[in-house]
């Protein structure tokens, strides 16, 4: 054993560099839910965004635009789910599922010719002086752009939520969308933007693990984190600094893990390799037994006439 | 991701119900574990299926599964192939072996053939590759090619297969350098790119220099390329993309040549259920280029033992060895029966850490 080989700065710089993919995911799936729509087509999203952010990087030599390009395929993407909740009424579940699949195969088909390419680097953001602090510099002050995006958009999606009128309205119609109706916003309309936007997100989160985390293009990349993602709202209770420990957390403990079998820690890796999801979930449900419950609309379908 | 595989399961057989209209091909499936586009282990199986394609046109039609969990619902995937008519199933991953069994059971005229597993019926093969000895060859170059004498290792899961490659590669690269140390981590996935990704990283920066992977994707080939100065071999496929550096060099799968005379054979009548496992000579297993990074006379040797190994010379196995625990082995000249391989469930001393039992 030799725990000397970890060392802890690395580890926390990582770990915030693991995190930000589910991170991204689960803050736009947090408002989608607070909406009042069940979106479960993260993972199809992600994987989109995954090789329409690869794809678009490499044609373009620019990260930047992939990002771009990823938010506006993982939209696109959400507009066949709006399509089918909010016009066609159909069950958000079994449509969540499908997009997921359609996802799968719409991203493998699209990646046929991108396996193998290296994508352009996507350059951290040095700041002069700050970057070269001990501890603090690697932690804080060495990323890449979307790791301080993530948390910006956390911070954001919070206080739109709590203190914005625009927020007030977001939750009215996940809580009860025939009041919210009644009081004259458009709930289809208001939802149709909360789904895009989950979109946008969840493909931002795929395209940061095909353009930096990995980085290279393989099929079926994403490997369930979209459901972690989801899982994640229900145990952060909607709550976006939650989903941002949530997230951590997870990163944190995957990461951890990894390290300490390296170093040849002598617990067994059985518990190890299950750690990451076990802490996760145990800090989580602590922390929800102040009683905050599920949006009351939430996978409700909604049509004026009633 | 089981909803996903169920519903990927019914699609296939729809695939398989508009394909029964054909004059009666041949009908032979394929049950992936990872997506054919992997780049590695299911890329090599799925250009397996192409060459049995290509060698009987019409007179063969495949099927394939991928993304099929290990477990029940790979038992349901297979029940759907052989109730859609397959003639042949192939299962291409070792958590297939106890499904594979319970189908062919109630399937007594359907052959299946199981890769890597040790379970055989009248109507189940088994076939493996001795990636062992290609492990040999990868052991001699790593060992020669680290300067921080720490190896990383990417397991999957603790199982006779991985567990051999391990020591195989551990024994030839202590042979040549005797401060070589590895680092090994389990996956516990064989496909999840993020993660392996995560544990080469993390296997760098406690300072392994090399990194030999025993998943299935090329991700740890990116991480090591984007450390800039680490070495890796390609896992399956030949991951060439990644050459010169820092993949010097690779064990390549090829199954063309065995999916094509099993099938021949269910076509002839003349099938049973046998034991394959072929190694580097009949050239089941394949030693991709090593490339210039390489230095002339490291290659040499490795090439040299790849030779010994194809001829019957030299056996990767062979003792003087002693377990982990400092018990003897093998006596000096004595070699590794097949039996003892096919279950090795220990580590060859030098090696830290326990396996995950």
């Amino acid at each position: 054993m030799d725990l000397s080989a970890i060392n802890p700065v690395q580890l926390i710089a990582f770990l915030m560099v693991a995190a930000t993919p589910v991170l991204l995911a689960a803050i736009g799936e947090l408002i989608v839910e607070k909406s009042g729509v069940l979106n479960l087509g993260v993972e199809g999203m992600m994987i989109t965004g995954a090789i329409a952010g690869f794809a678009v990087t490499v044609e373009t030599g620019s990260p930047a635009v992939g990002f771009v390009a990823a938010a506006g395929a993982g939209a696109l993407l959400s507009c066949l789910f709006v399509v089918l909740t909010q016009f066609a009424l159909a069950n958000q579940v079994a449509s969540g599922l499908a997009l997921t699949l359609f996802g799968l195969g719409l991203s493998a088909l699209l990646g046929q010719s991108y396996v193998g390419v290296k994508p352009p680097t996507t350059p951290k953001v040095e700041i002069a002086g700050l970057s070269d602090l001990p501890v603090v510099g690697p932690i804080l002050f060495n990323h890449d752009l979307m790791v301080y995006f993530g948390i910006a958009l956390v911070a954001a999606t919070w206080a739109v939520l709590k203190f914005t009128r625009t927020g007030l309205i977001l939750r009215a119609v996940g809580e009860n969308h025939d009041a919210a109706h009644a009081l004259g916003y458009k709930v289809v309309r208001i939802r149709i933007l909360a789904i895009l936007f989950g979109g946008a997100c969840a493909g931002l989160g795929g395209a940061y693990i095909s353009l930096i985390r990995v980085p290279q293009w393989t099929e079926g990349m994403t490997a369930g984190v979209g459901w972690i993602a989801l899982a994640l709202v229900v145990f952060a209770s909607w709550k976006p600094w939650r989903a941002l420990l949530g997230a951590y957390l997870f990163g944190g403990v995957t990461v951890v893990q990894l390290n300490l079998q390296a170093a040849g820690v002598a617990i067994p890796v059985e518990y190890l390799a299950m750690s990451p999801y076990l802490i996760t979930i145990v800090v989580l449900v602590i922390l929800s037994a102040d009683k905050s419950s599920a949006p009351a609309a939430l996978g409700r379908v909604f049509h004026a006439s009633r | 991701m089981k909803l996903t595989t169920l519903l990927a399961s019914a699609a296939m057989a729809l695939g398989l119900a508009s394909g029964a209209m054909a004059d009666d091909p041949t009908k032979v499936g394929f049950v992936y574990v990872g997506p054919v586009g992997d780049g590695g282990w299911t890329y090599e199986h799925d250009q397996g299926r192409k060459a049995v394609e290509a060698a009987f046109g019409d007179k063969v039609e495949t099927v394939y599964v991928e993304n099929v969990a290990e477990g029940p619902d790979s038992e349901r995937v297979m029940t759907q192939m052989a109730l859609e008519g397959a003639d042949l199933i192939f299962t291409t991953s070792f958590g297939y072996m106890d499904p594979t069994i319970n189908v062919a059971k109630k399937f007594p005229n359907v052959k299946f053939e199981h890769a890597t597993g040790y379970k055989r019926a009248d109507n189940v093969s088994t076939y493996s590759a001795r990636f062992y000895e290609g492990r040999a060859v990868q052991g001699v170059i790593a060992g020669h090619m680290t300067k921080s004498n720490v190896v990383g290792y990417i397991g999957s899961f603790p199982i006779p297969e991985v567990i051999r490659g391990i020591n195989s590669a551990f024994i030839h690269a202590k042979k040549v350098n005797p401060d070589v140390e590895f680092k090994i981590v389990w996956a516990f996935t064989w496909f999840d790119p993020a993660k392996e990704a995560d544990a080469a990283k993390v296997l760098i920066e406690q300072g392994a220099d090399v990194i030999l992977q025993h998943t299935d994707s090329t991700a740890p080939q990116a991480a090591a390329q984007a450390a800039g100065n680490v070495v890796t071999f390609g896992q399956a496929s030949d991951m060439a993309e990644y050459g010169p550096f820092p993949r010097v060099s690779s064990i390549i799968d090829n199954w063309g040549p065995y999916y094509v005379a099993r099938t021949k054979a269910v076509m002839d009548g003349t099938w049973e259920s046998v034991d394959t496992w072929d190694g580097i000579a009949p050239g089941m297993v394949g030693i991709g280029e090593i490339t210039d990074a390489v230095p002339t006379e490291v290659r040499a040797e490795a090439l040299a033992l790849k030779d010994a190994i194809a001829a019957g010379e030299y056996f990767p196995f062979t003792g003087p060895l002693k377990k982990q625990d400092g018990s003897d082995w093998l006596a000096e000249g004595e070699t590794a029966d097949d039996g003892t391989l096919a279950g090795m469930n220990f580590f060859v001393e030098g090696l830290t850490g326990d396996i995950p039992q």
